[in-house]
């Protein structure tokens, strides 16, 4: 096993650093300075995994690790997620009892939009993940919310996903001090040490991406929203973006946050555009 | 309700490669519910695969077979448009089958 | 229901035929303590939790290492919930193919029974306990060929 190479550790926290502006006063942030945020998170992960072709990251802890990789492949010749994947396209299209369906609230009939998930709504000023408008739609057409992080939810966001697999993460930060004061929460929060552990989301996604924590292979952080929601063998079932930020969030022994919390939106709004130019790989699989 | 059972069969002529992938819990009866109490064992028992009212598998599974069980194998024979039968018992005498056809 | 302690021998079979049917609708499921097994489902075998007591009464025979049984398995498993494993030879006449997880509660696995015409390769997705060896028996000729190579089985990373 290769030694730990002092370069990626010094590259995170110099990379944490520029991000945080720890160098001085933090700047308000704007459009120029999210943008080269983007490019100096992207450049990291590109020159720790040179070998990695940038598509690939989608794979997560895959493109990283050829024998976990191996397997993944192994279960993919016949992905878990298909009954999901099948649930959700039959609930995708049936109507709402007032006859509309989640086709009407959705750009292009929701077919192939995912990879714009989440966008800021200028008119709420809040942060809009695909869930929260699956359930902004249901609300709006007489239907009750579904509960977040697994069953139905997780089925529809799957067949959401699979009309987009291939189609490049393109979230946009309109020019509004409201959604880049949101990115700027998301990313405060990325890099911000929290819970018993004392981890924040970068020591392991970007400081110790690729290596080991006990038997899991750290996924790098670009791209890693990419493969949801996705069938984890460990949950033995289908799981969320919320599923997967609440466990983890419990797991560093930190108090998780309810699903859809501004926080967990202002996170995956940081963490998707951080990403972007990834394509989406969701439905997934993972350990 | 829809099947419990997905079936991929490819003819090439000489063999067809099955695979299948076929929902079910696959308690193994030594995992505890959130409340400390043992989930009973529910498990796949035997899984019989059929062609042209012949045989060409039959799977004997113990709980050690993963949860939303796999299989993959090939057998002579077997052509576009054939069918292909998947029949699976468990240990509480629960059923699904499926006439899946070959590709 | 007297299904529990009934004798599944091959004697016995007006008796299977019976609950063989009575299975199939679902009735012993329905009683709830009856436990309905498959008919031809080896229960004795998969009870075992010694590999020797599990291949005793699988086949009551011994079997060789050979290099011509090729066993698929990763060498750390990314989840020990879902472990792909394949079992693939060259062996001529082979009539079935078993596995075995000597460290898991119950010794066997799976065990597959091939007619002629089918090709001996088996590819599955297995539990495993902790770390063991995985031995997968292939039945060629009437005699036992095996490989066996150990996955290591670990905790998951993020303490869940």
């Amino acid at each position: 096993m290769k030694p730990r190479a002092a370069f990626p550790r010094c590259a995170a926290l110099t990379l944490a650093a520029c991000l945080l502006g720890a160098a001085g006063p933090a700047p308000r942030a704007d459009l120029a300075s999210a943008a080269a945020d983007q490019k100096a998170f992207q450049d990291h992960f590109k020159s720790r995994f040179p070998e990695v072709p940038f598509a690939d990251f989608a794979n997560g802890p895959y493109a990283v690790n050829a024998a976990m990789r191996k397997q993944w492949e192994e279960i993919m010749q016949f992905p878990p997620y298909d009954f999901a994947l099948d649930e959700g396209k039959t609930a995708f299209e049936t109507k709402f009892a007032n006859g509309k369906s989640y086709a009407d609230c959705f750009a292009n009939g929701g077919i192939g939009v995912r990879q714009d998930f989440p966008y800021f709504d200028t008119k709420s000023g809040e942060v809009i993940t695909l869930d929260l408008a699956i359930n902004r739609c249901r609300e709006a057409n007489g239907e009750k919310p579904l509960p977040y992080q697994t069953g139905m939810m997780a089925s529809l966001t799957a067949y959401m996903a699979e009309t987009s697999r291939g189609k490049p993460f393109a979230i946009k930060i309109p020019d509004d001090p409201r959604a880049l004061a949101a990115y700027e929460a998301g990313k405060k929060y990325f890099y911000t040490r929290r819970g018993q552990l004392n981890f924040s989301c970068a020591t392991c996604h970007v400081g110790a991406a690729g290596q080991r924590m006990r038997g899991d292979i750290l996924a790098p952080a670009m791209g890693i929203l990419a493969a949801f929601p996705i069938y984890r063998s460990d949950w033995g079932s289908m799981g969320t973006i919320d599923r997967r930020f609440t466990s983890c969030s419990a797991q560093m022994r930190s108090e998780p946050l309810p699903p859809q919390d501004v926080a967990y939106r202002n996170l995956e709004y940081f963490l998707s555009y951080m990403g972007n130019g990834v394509p989406i790989s969701g439905p997934g699989t993972r350990p | 309700m829809a099947s419990t059972i997905r079936v991929r069969a490819q003819a090439n002529g000489t063999n067809t490669e099955v695979q299948a992938l076929i929902q079910h819990p696959m308690d193994s009866g030594f995992v505890k519910d959130s409340n400390g109490v043992l989930i009973p064992p529910h498990h796949i028992e035997t899984v019989t695969f059929t062609h042209a009212g012949k045989t060409v598998l039959t799977a004997n599974w113990g709980p050690a077979v993963s949860k939303d069980p796999y299989i993959k194998f090939s057998f002579k024979g077997g052509a576009k448009g054939d069918d292909l039968t998947v029949t699976w018992i468990d240990n509480l005498g629960k059923t699904d089958t499926l006439a899946a056809k070959i590709a | 229901m007297q299904a529990a302690s009934v004798d599944f021998t091959a004697k016995d079979t007006t008796r299977r035929a019976t609950l063989r049917l009575l299975a199939l609708l679902g009735v012993a499921g329905i009683a709830g303590t009856a436990r309905a097994a498959a008919p031809g489902w080896p229960e004795e075998a998969f009870r075992q939790k010694s590999q020797a007591d599990a291949l005793k009464l699988l086949y009551g025979k011994p079997f060789e290492a050979s290099d011509k049984v090729k066993l698929d398995v990763p060498e750390i498993a990314e989840n020990g919930a879902v472990v792909p494993v394949s079992v693939s030879t060259d062996l001529p006449g082979v009539t079935t193919i078993s596995i075995l997880v000597p460290e898991n509660p119950f010794t066997l696995a799976a065990s597959y029974t091939l007619p002629e015409g089918t090709l001996p390769a088996i590819g599955c997705r297995l539990k495993m306990a902790k770390t063991s060896n995985v031995i997968a028996i292939v039945e060629s000729g009437g005699k036992l060929y095996a490989a066996t190579k150990e996955v290591k089985v670990t905790l998951g990373g993020c303490g869940g």
